[in-house]
């Protein structure tokens, strides 16, 4: 294929260096798209939060309308990850240890919310738990809606965290504890759970981190009605009525919930490999 | 553990999956053909419709290819030439996961916008990168960026540096190896990158509403399309086109199981 390439000897390196271009141009290749991509538009969005001073951005922030979303999102999103942090475990080890027919597909399944668009999960959810629902469930447009929405993108977050930490388990240490006559509960409380807790506080974060953005889920299924206006719903709202400082002030709180949020499952991380040796 | 124990787990970890997820999903399938196949399908080869199905496929066109060769490029950064600032390039790679795509959308609109930094100068040039293709295209870039990355990383820490060593050693270049050792080595796990990338784009619809302005028939990809039917209490449009999303999706889960079965392999 490359014919004639001249086979010069070279010293040998320690690993691949970056095809035709030195790793210093690579680097500023990547820092490149990274700022054009990313770091400049929000450095764009945070000047515009603080534009008319740190006054009118606190202003924007604590209006009643603001507090009450931000209140709500965060609220539900901490409804919503406690939930799923029970059923995520449940379901990983329904998963890892039991044994059914279908379990190759569940296990598939599982990652259906993060293939799925939001908004057709956000139509699915309406067409079963709204107004005409045929199994006479009707949520649409209260906050249980946006809880639902909520449940139902952030699944595959525990679930996926939890399941390999089970995979690898010593179950040695729960028949141990089990022949010296600890029940079914005391094994899960003092050796099981301690053990995946790393995974489903990874999970937590995660799934938290992306509760307190989503937008399309909730749009349809729970709208934006004065009760159910989750702070994403809300900035578009603003956005729609001109008030570019006010969206751009709860955005600039949501960021820094999402710092936050990646430097606590980094911390996790961090906690979880010293966990393991 | 009891019998008893594992029926109850069972059944609530299934029961919990069939209420959330399944039934919604099928009930959106079977809503969609309720009245035959004729209306969905029409709604969908109407012409927006159909202008929203290219949108989006252009969406993918252009923003997976990109983020696939930053993708494996940064990995290999990251993983081959760890440096200082290593730590920051790979903290703001995973920012798109953790911002809302609303505040993505905004962002963009500030950047770009009529008062943005670079609206009025790019406006002066004749460029529109608001309510058209280019800020759209942005945005799914910015929300897919880190999928390829994420999954790449961790197979080129797995396979190590001893082939490439090997391949340099008997006098391969850079590109050689690579192509050659390297990028064999890891295709699975950078398909695994480029189908999560293909379905994040595919779906996304907080960013691109707020960059795109959702005009029919323009700048509609076929997520919005799917709310614009909606609002216009057009219910077969709306499924239909909900439908078609769903089946990629499926597609979607289909391509990730058989790629996760060949990367354990």
């Amino acid at each position: 294929m490359e014919a004639g390439v001249a086979t010069r000897a070279e010293a040998p390196r320690a690993g691949l260096r970056l095809p035709g271009v030195g790793a210093g141009l690579g680097r500023g290749a990547v820092v490149l798209y990274l700022s054009l991509i990313v770091l400049l538009p929000l450095a764009a969005l945070t000047s515009q939060a603080f534009e008319d001073g740190l006054s009118t951005f606190w202003q924007q922030v604590t209006s009643p309308q603001a507090v009450r979303s931000l209140e709500l999102t965060f609220v539900c999103s901490l409804i919503v990850v406690a939930i799923n942090a029970v059923f995520g475990t449940i379901i990983a080890w329904v998963l890892v240890r039991d044994d059914f027919r279908g379990k190759s597909a569940v296990n598939a399944v599982i990652d259906l919310p993060f293939a799925l668009p939001t908004i057709v999960a956000s139509l699915t959810l309406l067409t079963l738990y709204g107004n005409d629902s045929p199994v006479g469930i009707h949520l649409a447009f209260t906050r249980a809606a946006v809880v639902v929405a909520l449940l139902f993108v952030t699944l595959p977050f525990v679930v996926r965290a939890v399941q390999p930490l089970l995979i690898e388990m010593d179950r040695e240490m729960e028949e141990a504890a089990a022949s010296l006559g600890a029940g079914g509960l005391t094994v899960f409380r003092r050796i099981v759970f301690p053990n995946l807790l790393p995974g489903i506080a990874a999970g937590v974060a995660l799934a938290f981190a992306r509760a307190l953005g989503e937008f399309g889920s909730v749009l349809l299924f729970a709208g934006g009605l004065p009760q159910t206006l989750v702070a994403s719903v809300f900035i578009r709202q603003q956005i729609e009525s001109g008030n570019e400082t006010g969206a751009a002030a709860v955005s600039v709180v949501l960021l820094a919930a999402s710092l936050v949020m990646l430097a606590a499952i980094s911390l996790i991380q961090r906690w979880s490999t010293r966990h393991a040796h | 553990m009891r019998t008893e124990r594992r029926w109850g787990l069972r059944a609530l970890g299934l029961g919990y999956l069939l209420a959330l997820l399944l039934a919604p999903v099928a009930m959106i399938f079977y809503k969609t053909f309720e009245h035959g196949l004729a209306p969905p399908l029409e709604a969908i080869t109407s012409p927006d419709g159909l202008h929203a199905l290219k949108l989006t496929l252009l969406m993918v066109a252009i923003s997976v290819p990109l983020n696939t060769v930053f993708g494996v490029g940064c990995a290999l950064l990251l993983v081959r030439h760890r440096a200082r600032g290593s730590a920051l390039i790979d903290a703001v790679i995973n920012l798109p996961f953790a911002i809302s795509p609303v505040v993505i959308g905004l962002s963009l609109y500030l950047l770009y916008g009529t008062h943005g930094w670079f609206g009025p100068t790019l406006a002066e040039a004749g460029i529109k990168v608001l309510f058209s293709v280019p800020g759209m295209v942005l945005a799914s870039i910015f929300v897919s960026l880190p999928f390829v990355v994420r999954e790449t990383v961790p197979v080129l820490q797995e396979i190590g540096t001893e082939q490439e060593q090997a391949a340099s050693t008997l006098g391969a270049n850079a590109w050689q190896t690579f192509w050659r050792v390297t990028l064999p080595a890891i295709r699975w796990g950078v398909a695994y990158g480029v189908v999560l990338t293909t379905a994040r784009v595919l779906g996304e619809f907080g960013a691109v509403t707020i960059v795109s302005g959702s005009i029919s028939g323009q700048t509609q990809t076929l997520p919005l399309f799917v709310e614009k039917q909606f609002q216009n209490f057009n219910a077969p449009g709306a499924y239909g086109a909900s439908v078609v999303l769903a089946l990629l999706a499926l597609t979607t889960l289909l391509a990730m199981n058989v790629l996760k079965r060949k990367e354990d392999a």
